[in-house]
């Protein structure tokens, strides 16, 4: 939606059009940030009547909330190390969404990337920890590349519904792995709790330095800075936007789509198998039942509400980790459950979505209505 | 627009450090009876609080303590085995001062709570699942778990006594030594009533997989069982389930008689209050806390549900006398001659493996009489 509207840059404004012009440069623009913001409020305000509901107070909610998520340099790196994998796993929605497809099945290319990166790690102990490490990523990468890759040849070949295919082969994935941890790839020592055998601790990814956040928050913004400049600067990002607004003229235009659709939705899959090597290599240590933690689903939330542009899954991911890191402490300082947090999750999803329906409406956002009114 | 924002969530940030600084004093905060408490004790969940089962059972030991001079408990549920556990053990400490913890799920042990440990060598620590090992873990780690599978051989006996068909369901997670042993058990004190009983065990692959857990039990009692009981993260769905369709059950972990008021014979229960109880007065007189703490129906750590009105006099006057016998200590649940159900020998005449042996906890294998594999 924001790709269509094309506008001089700012030195061109300034020089010739003055004070009006760079009014209305701001006007086009501040409409995707006004409108995102403004869903925000009015989903909290929601939010907070619900808590009056059960007897609590918001203003004490939201207080213990930004302490939690935000409030002190320990809670920053709490959000920021809970936002890190939801980057890679929004990637995975994100991507196909630009082409059209709802692609819902990013846990299992996950999970396949977390025992494939494991399998790896294990399988070259000895070798030097770089190439180790990079084969892992890649190996991860290509794990999920192929899982979701799947989904788009399908998808495009054969017709399937990606939504409804990326889904069921998300469950066959987790039982693959489970099949792996508890078979053929089981560390013997690991008798309660299946898993491969450990990384050797040169393997392991650590955290940036400076901070309690491993490496995978940088691997996560690269790769959405990366995604964006995909989108939006290259012949392919333009061919898929073009297959994604209207399939048939993309055809009629000579564009590859079927290829364009696997592409991406392999390199959608592949960002996903990267999120689930850095679970190995950074958090777990060894692939296991854990990897299915729901990185995949919540990922789904992260790129509806960014409107699958890479960019915007940047704050999404850290704002959806501050909410995760400071629903313990609701938890633990309001007497709150757990499911407060998904309650207000819920209401910001819908009323985000809902907040689509507004794009375009507002006369204050397009300067074009102003000409005519005055 | 972006460097206006920062800043002024820089102010913000400001402002919530002045915040945190002067506004701890007042009352405003619950953090203030966090703080004022002795000690603060952390608990963590893998799953909600009030699930009928492994949670429960732990968030009902944790809220025994509510009461304990000095004391302040802190508890988090749905806590994933991921980083999140990890920053939640660092923000109980960071935010909430907490001294001891207890996470309290199996896969919150290794790499979490020993990442934990090290970097917090002043908190203690202790995890429900019994794996901590001088020579390999630190000192401020530990581990306690009980012996539950005598609760299971209990509830097989009084199953044994229940059941018309002969036949007894088990809808079983995961095929892991912990679990197989409740199998075994299970179908062991059954058949010290009637040897000709058989247990089928159907395994979710999954701690917490309602839908399955559903199927499975319909499938046992279509398949002629008529008491079933279970070891996975909730029962919840099993009694449900099992009670609607008319069969019998034995509980586990909690005390599902609620669910199934009518229905539910017996269950093998956790008894956490005891544990952290103990924890606690070690921790209040100053004393170090033990690193390896096990105990079965003896030692208070596992109690039965009290029977239900089902129960019949023969079952009850049995259930009396092997919970007896265990109390004294010694007994052994696998014992020779005992085959697995693929033919191989694993207690032969005369050998005895009592609650304690480590023998245990590597089993691989289900008894004769339980229908099921375990791969």
């Amino acid at each position: 939606m924001a790709d269509t509207v094309s506008s001089p840059d700012v030195r061109t404004i300034l020089d010739a059009r003055g004070y009006r012009a760079a009014l209305e440069w701001i006007a086009r623009r501040a409409e995707a940030f006004v409108i995102p913001l403004a869903a925000l409020v009015v989903g909290m305000v929601l939010f907070s009547l619900f808590i009056l509901a059960v007897g609590k107070s918001p203003v004490q909610l939201y207080e213990t909330m930004w302490r939690g998520g935000f409030g002190s340099w320990f809670s920053i790196q709490n959000s920021l190390s809970r936002g890190a994998p939801l980057l890679l796993a929004a990637l995975c929605v994100a991507l196909p969404a630009r082409l059209g497809l709802v692609v819902i099945g990013g846990e299992g290319a996950i999970v396949l990337g977390g025992v494939a990166a494991a399998a790896i790690g294990v399988a070259l102990n000895g070798a030097p920890s770089f190439l180790v490490i990079l084969l892992m990523g890649a190996g991860g990468a290509a794990a999920g590349g192929i899982w979701i890759g799947v989904v788009g040849a399908l998808r495009h070949y054969r017709a399937v519904n990606e939504t409804i295919s990326s889904l069921l082969m998300a469950y066959i994935a987790i039982a693959l792995m489970n099949h792996l941890v508890e078979g053929p790839l089981r560390d013997p020592a690991s008798l309660n709790k299946p898993s491969t055998q450990p990384l050797a601790d040169i393997y392991r990814v650590g955290n940036i330095p400076g901070m309690e956040v491993h490496w995978g928050l940088v691997v996560g913004i690269l790769a959405c800075v990366l995604s964006w400049l995909l989108i939006e600067k290259t012949r392919w990002g333009f061919a898929a936007r073009i297959a994604g607004g209207n399939v048939r003229a993309a055809q009629v235009q000579g564009l590859a789509v079927g290829p364009l659709i696997v592409g991406f939705t392999a390199l959608a899959g592949g960002f996903a198998g990267l999120a689930g090597m850095l679970e190995v290599a950074a958090v777990q240590g060894s692939a296991n039942g854990s990897l299915a933690a729901g990185y995949g689903y919540t990922g789904i939330l992260v790129a509806f509400l960014a409107r699958h542009n890479p960019l915007a899954i940047i704050p999404v991911a850290i704002l959806l980790g501050g909410i995760d890191a400071s629903g313990g402490l609701i938890q633990r300082r309001m007497d709150l459950p757990d499911a407060t947090v998904l309650v207000l999750q819920g209401m910001l999803f819908i009323v985000i979505l809902f907040s689509e329906t507004f794009y375009g409406r507002f006369k204050l956002f397009n300067p074009d209505l102003w000409q005519r009114s005055t | 627009m972006t460097g206006k924002f920062m800043l002024s969530r820089r102010d913000l940030l400001k402002t919530s450090a002045a915040g945190a600084a002067f506004g701890l004093a007042s009352a405003a905060f619950p953090i203030r009876a966090a703080r004022a408490a002795a000690a603060t004790v952390g608990f963590i969940y893998v799953g909600p609080k009030d699930d009928y089962g492994y949670n429960q059972a732990h968030a009902e030991g944790a809220a025994s303590l509510k009461g304990v001079e000095g004391i302040s408990i802190v508890e988090e549920e749905n806590v994933p085995e991921t980083v999140d556990v990890q920053k939640t053990m660092e923000s109980m400490i960071n935010l909430d001062g907490a001294s001891l913890i207890f996470p309290t799920s199996f896969g919150y042990f290794d790499p979490h709570m020993l990442a934990m440990c090290a970097k917090f060598p002043d908190v203690q620590f202790r995890h429900c699942g019994g794996m901590w090992n001088k020579d390999k873990h630190p000192m401020n780690a530990g581990s306690y778990f009980g012996y539950i599978g005598m609760g299971q051989y209990l509830n097989g006996v009084v199953a044994g006594h229940t059941t018309k068909s002969k036949k007894l369901g088990f809808v079983a997670a995961k095929p892991i030594p912990q679990v197989l042993l409740n199998v075994n058990s299970f179908l062991l004190g059954a058949r010290s009533v009637d040897p000709a009983i058989t247990c089928q065990v159907i395994f979710t692959g999954e701690w917490s997989l309602a839908v399955k857990e559903a199927e499975a039990t319909n499938a046992l009692i279509d398949q002629g069982a008529d008491v079933v009981t279970c070891h996975v993260d909730s029962p919840k769905v099993v009694v449900e389930t099992a009670a609607g369709r008319g069969a019998f059950i034995c509980g586990y972990h909690a005390n599902q008689s609620p669910l199934a008021p009518e229905k539910y014979l017996t269950g093998a229960e956790w008894n956490w209050a005891k544990v952290y109880k103990m924890f606690v007065d070690d921790l209040i007189a100053g004393k170090p806390l033990p690193n390896f703490t096990r105990g079965g129906l003896a030692d208070g750590f596992v109690k039965m549900s009290p029977l239900g009105p089902a129960v019949g006099e023969a079952a009850r006057k049995q259930f009396d006398a092997t919970l007896a016998e265990m109390m004294k200590g010694g007994f052994s649940v696998i014992k020779g001659p005992l085959k697995s159900n693929k033919g191989a020998v694993v207690a032969t005449e005369g050998q005895a493996f009592v609650e304690t042996a480590i023998e245990l906890e590597s089993m691989d294998y289900l008894v004769e009489g339980v229908v099921g594999s375990t791969a």
